[in-house]
C-alpha cells in the first residue's frame, strides 16, 4: 500500500495511441527521425530564432537545423547561460515564447541559472536539452546529467522524452505549457537515440491538451465587488507588476484606460515597467526598496490597493507586517498560489490580467460608478506634497559624473532618437537607477532580472531583443562587475551583427554589496571592490567591437552621440562616482513609511534613524 | 536597524494545524519526485505520504499527505500542489467534510512464556492479525488510525517488540461523492 512507487518510463495512453495509429494514414501525420521531428515542430510553433550551443548529444538536431536553416535562425552563443538570457530578451520584447538548444551534460547545467531566472519572472521558454543515449542513462556516461531531476525544480514543468512516437505531442505541449497561465521555463530532454529512432510527427492542431488548462477568465461577481471598493475608494492605488506586461499589449492598453477612467494614482513593481506611460501624471513610479517616496507612501496610507499581476515580493512589501496596514486589497493574479502567500488578500480574483482589466471596465461602465472625486482631490494633493519631496533629486557638481546625471543624459539621447528603444539591464545600482531614471512608456520596452536578480543578464538578453527587433535601439546599462559574467556574448554579437549597446556605469565597485557593507556593516568593504579591471574600451576593439569612455561630465553627451551612431556593437565605459549609493531606499525590515533618503544615509548607518 | 541581512525577519508564527490532502495524479515518471521536492524545497513540513496507482487504465494515482503547517502555509501547499502539470485534483479532507484515514503496521514480537500469551491477548483487544509466527516470535498485521497503532507498540514494548514497519495514512471522504467528480 505504501510506497508502492507505480512509475512508467512513459504515459501511454491508450486513447491516443489509438489515435495516433489510425491518423498516421491521414495527411497530416507523416513518420520522420525524433531530430526532424524538433525542427518541424519548433516550425509549426512559430519559432522563427532559437539560441543555443552544439554538442555531441544534440548533433542530430543540428544536422536538421542546418538542412532548415531557411526557416529557424540560430544564434551561436558563447555559453549556455547567455543563451537563455537571450531567449529570455527574445521572449520578453516580443510576447513569444523563446527557444533555445544545448547538449548533454554541461550545456544543461550552464542554462540551469537562465531557467531559474525565468522561472523566478515568468518568461516563457522551450529549453530542449540533448541527452546521452536512453540506454546510457544512470551509468555516469560521458556529459551525462540528471537534467530532468537538475531542472525540476527551476522549470514550470519538464520532460524526458524517452519515446519517439510520442516526442512531437511533447514539444506542442511543451509550448502549451510555457506559454499558458503563468508562463515559465519548460525543459524538454531528448536522447541521443530518440534523435535518431523514427516516430510519428502531429501538427499541433491534431492534439487537444488534456493536461494543464489554468482558470483565466475572472469571476464575474468577484469583479463586481472589486468595481464596488473601488468606487467607494477615497484613497485608492493601483499597484501593478509583470502579469499585466504578460498578458499582452492590449491588457497595458486596458490598465491605461481604467486607470484614466477612474483618475486613481497607479505605481508599478520592478517587472511591471512600461505597462502604463511612465509620462503620465497618474503614474507614481516604481514601488518597493528603491521606490519613490511618493509610490511608497501612496501603499502606506490607501484604503483600497488594486494589485494587477503582482506578487508582494518582500522587495516591494517590506516588513509585511507594517505593509499598508488600511488597505482593503484586491489580487488579480493568475497563479492561485501567488495568493495569500505574503500578504491576505481581502479579495482574490484568479485570472489573466488582460481579462480581468477588461471586466473591471466593463463592470465600472455598467454601474455607472462615479470615483469619489472630493475624496481624490484630498488624495491627490496629500500625494503631491509626498512628491514635492523630489526623493530622486541629486546633485551633478564639477567633473565627477553622478551614475544618475549619466543615465538623465542617456534618456534624453535616447528620446530624441526615432528608433524604437529597449533598456535591459544587469542587477545592482545601475539596475535600480535604470529603473528610476529611464521613462518606460510602452510595455516589452524593458527586460531585467528581478525576482533572481541574476548579474550577467543584460547583456545577453539585450542580445535576445536586438535579434528580435533588428532596426531597433538595444541598450543593456550595466555595472562593471554584471557585465564581466557573460563578457564572452561580445563574440555572439560581432558574429550576427547584433549593435548592441553597452552603457557601463562604471564604479569600480560591485555597488550594491558596497552599499549594504557601508550602512550595515560599519564599512567593512569586503571583497566588493573591482580589481584588475578590464580596459573595457581596448575589450570591445579586441573582440571587433566599439569602445568609448567618458571620465567627466562634459564628455558624455559627446560619448552618446557616438554611441548611437555606431553599427556594431558598443561598450560605453562611463566612469562614475565610486561612492554614490542608490536612494530612496526601505531597510529591510522597515516597513514602506520608513524609507531613507539620501540626505538620512549616514544617520542611518550610525544606528540613529 | 532591526536586522543586519538583506531580508527582514521572518513573519510571526501562528497555530499549526495538520490536515490530510487527497492528491490525484497522471502516473508519469517523476511525478512524486515532483510532489516531494515541492515539500523539500519550500521547507514545508511532511508527517506521511503514501502513493499507489488506483486507475490503470487511465493511469491515475492517489497520493495521501499527511501534513502540517500554519493556515497560511497550508493553503500555500494546496496552491503549489495544485500548479504541478501532472496533478489533477488536490482535495483537502480536512476541511472538506468527514473522512476515514488509516494505517497498516507490521509488529515483530519476540518472547516467551507469560510474555507470548500477553502479547497475544493485546493483539486480540486491537483485533491484530498474527500473520507470521514462530516458537519465540509473532508478526502482527494491524490497521486502524495513527492513535491506535502507537497505542498497540506502546504495549509490545515491555513484551518484547523488536521491529515495526508501518505505512502512512490512506484516506478518504465518507459519503457517496468520489474525489474529482464534483469537479
Amino acid at each position: 500500500m505504501t510506497s508502492k512507487i507505480t512509475e512508467k518510463t512513459s504515459r501511454p495512453d491508450p486513447a491516443e495511441n489509438q489515435a495516433s495509429v489510425s491518423s498516421a494514414a491521414s495527411a497530416k501525420t507523416s513518420r520522420m527521425s525524433g531530430a526532424e521531428i524538433v525542427v518541424q515542430a519548433l516550425i509549426d510553433q512559430g519559432v522563427d530564432t532559437i539560441f543555443g550551443y552544439p554538442g555531441g548529444a544534440v548533433l542530430p538536431i543540428y544536422d536538421e537545423l542546418f538542412k532548415k536553416s531557411d526557416k529557424i535562425r540560430h544564434i551561436l552563443v558563447r555559453h549556455e547561460q547567455a543563451a537563455a538570457h537571450a531567449a529570455e530578451g527574445y521572449a520578453r520584447s516580443t510576447g513569444k515564447v523563446g527557444c533555445l538548444l544545448v547538449t548533454s551534460g554541461p550545456g544543461a547545467t550552464n542554462a540551469v541559472t537562465g531557467l531559474t531566472d525565468a522561472m523566478m519572472d515568468s518568461i516563457p521558454l522551450v529549453c530542449i536539452t540533448g541527452q546521452v543515449p536512453t540506454f546510457l542513462i544512470g551509468n555516469d556516461a560521458f556529459q551525462e546529467a540528471d537534467t530532468t531531476g537538475i531542472t525540476r525544480p527551476c522549470t514550470k514543468h519538464n520532460y524526458l522524452a524517452d519515446n519517439p512516437e510520442k516526442l512531437a505531442d511533447i514539444i506542442h505541449e511543451s509550448f502549451h505549457v510555457a506559454r499558458t497561465g503563468r508562463p515559465g521555463p519548460v525543459v524538454v530532454d531528448i536522447p541521443k537515440d530518440v534523435q535518431f529512432a523514427e516516430g510519428v510527427y502531429k501538427k499541433p492542431e491534431s492534439k487537444k491538451y488534456r493536461v494543464y488548462c489554468p482558470q483565466i477568465e475572472p469571476q464575474k461577481s468577484n469583479i463586481a465587488k472589486a468595481v464596488a471598493m473601488m468606487a467607494k475608494a477615497k484613497r485608492p492605488v493601483f499597484y501593478t507588476g509583470g502579469g499585466v506586461i504578460n498578458a499582452g499589449t492590449k491588457a497595458s492598453e486596458l490598465l491605461t484606460k481604467l486607470v484614466r477612467m477612474t483618475g486613481f494614482p497607479v505605481t508599478s513593481t520592478l517587472m511591471g515597467l512600461g505597462a502604463y506611460p511612465a509620462s503620465d501624471k497618474q503614474f507614481l513610479g516604481m514601488l518597493g526598496m528603491h521606490g519613490t517616496w511618493e509610490a511608497n507612501h501612496a501603499m502606506h496610507q490607501c484604503d483600497v490597493m488594486i494589485n494587477i499581476g503582482a506578487r508582494f515580493d518582500d522587495r516591494v512589501t517590506g516588513r509585511v507586517d507594517g505593509f499598508s496596514p488600511q488597505s482593503y486589497k484586491i489580487h488579480v493574479d493568475i497563479d492561485p498560489s501567488s495568493i495569500n502567500k505574503n500578504v491576505r488578500a481581502d479579495l482574490p480574483i484568479v485570472a489573466d490580467a488582460g481579462l480581468a482589466l477588461e471586466a473591471m471596465i466593463a463592470a465600472w461602465e455598467e454601474k455607472n460608478h462615479k470615483p469619489q472625486d472630493a475624496a481624490l482631490e484630498k488624495w491627490w494633493a496629500q500625494i503631491e506634497e509626498w512628491r514635492a519631496k523630489k526623493c530622486l533629486r541629486y546633485k551633478q557638481l564639477g567633473d565627477v559624473i553622478k551614475p544618475q546625471y549619466a543615465l538623465e543624459r542617456l534618456r534624453d539621447h535616447l528620446q530624441k532618437d526615432k528608433r524604437d528603444v529597449y533598456i535591459t539591464t544587469e542587477v545592482g545600482q545601475h539596475q535600480m537607477w535604470a529603473a528610476q531614471y529611464l521613462p518606460f512608456e510602452k510595455p516589452n520596452r524593458w527586460m531585467t532580472s528581478g525576482g533572481l536578480g541574476t548579474m550577467g543578464y543584460g547583456f545577453p538578453a539585450a542580445i535576445g531583443a536586438q535579434v528580435a527587433h533588428p532596426d531597433a535601439l538595444v541598450v543593456d546599462v550595466a555595472g562593471e562587475a554584471s557585465i564581466q559574467m557573460n563578457i564572452q556574448e561580445l563574440s555572439t554579437a560581432i558574429q550576427h551583427k547584433l549593435p548592441v549597446k553597452i552603457f557601463i556605469l562604471n564604479n569600480e565597485w560591485m555597488g550594491m554589496v558596497r552599499q549594504w557593507q557601508e550602512l550595515l556593516h560599519g564599512e567593512r568593504y569586503s571583497h566588493s571592490y573591482s580589481e584588475a579591471l578590464p580596459d573595457f574600451v581596448k575589450l570591445a576593439e579586441a573582440y571587433g567591437g566599439v569602445g568609448l569612455r567618458a571620465e567627466k561630465a562634459a564628455d558624455l553627451d559627446d560619448v552618446l552621440a557616438q554611441m548611437l551612431e555606431t553599427d556594431r556593437v558598443t561598450i560605453v565605459d562611463v566612469r562614475v562616482d565610486p561612492t554614490e549609493n542608490c536612494f530612496p531606499m526601505i531597510p529591510s525590515g522597515k516597513a514602506h513609511n520608513e524609507m531613507i533618503l539620501a540626505a538620512d544615509a549616514e544617520k542611518f548607518a550610525q544606528g540613529l534613524v | 536597524m532591526s536586522t543586519q541581512s538583506v531580508y527582514g525577519t521572518g513573519p510571526e508564527q501562528s497555530a499549526i494545524e495538520r490536515h490530510t490532502l487527497s492528491i490525484v495524479v497522471d502516473n508519469e515518471p517523476g511525478v512524486l519526485a515532483r510532489v516531494i521536492g515541492l515539500f523539500s524545497g519550500r521547507g514545508y513540513n511532511i508527517d506521511s505520504l503514501t502513493v499507489a496507482e488506483i486507475n490503470h487504465k487511465k493511469h491515475l494515482s492517489r497520493i495521501t499527505i499527511v501534513c502540517s503547517g500554519t493556515p497560511m502555509v497550508i493553503e500555500q501547499i494546496k496552491n503549489q500542489l495544485g500548479r504541478l502539470i501532472p496533478v489533477r485534483k488536490v482535495s483537502d479532507l480536512t476541511i472538506e467534510g468527514p473522512f476515514v484515514e488509516r494505517e497498516l503496521a507490521l509488529i515483530k514480537v519476540a518472547g516467551l512464556n507469560e510474555k507470548r500469551i500477553e502479547a497475544l491477548r493485546v493483539a486480540d483487544i486491537f483485533r491484530a492479525r498474527v500473520v507470521d509466527s514462530t516458537l519465540e516470535s509473532f508478526v502482527f498485521e494491524l490497521t486502524g488510525t495513527a492513535e491506535k497503532i502507537d497505542a498497540f507498540i506502546a504495549l509490545m514494548v515491555p513484551l518484547g517488540l523488536v521491529d515495526v514497519s508501518r505505512t502512512g495514512a490512506a484516506a478518504i471522504s465518507r459519503g457517496k461523492i468520489a474525489i474529482g467528480t464534483e469537479s
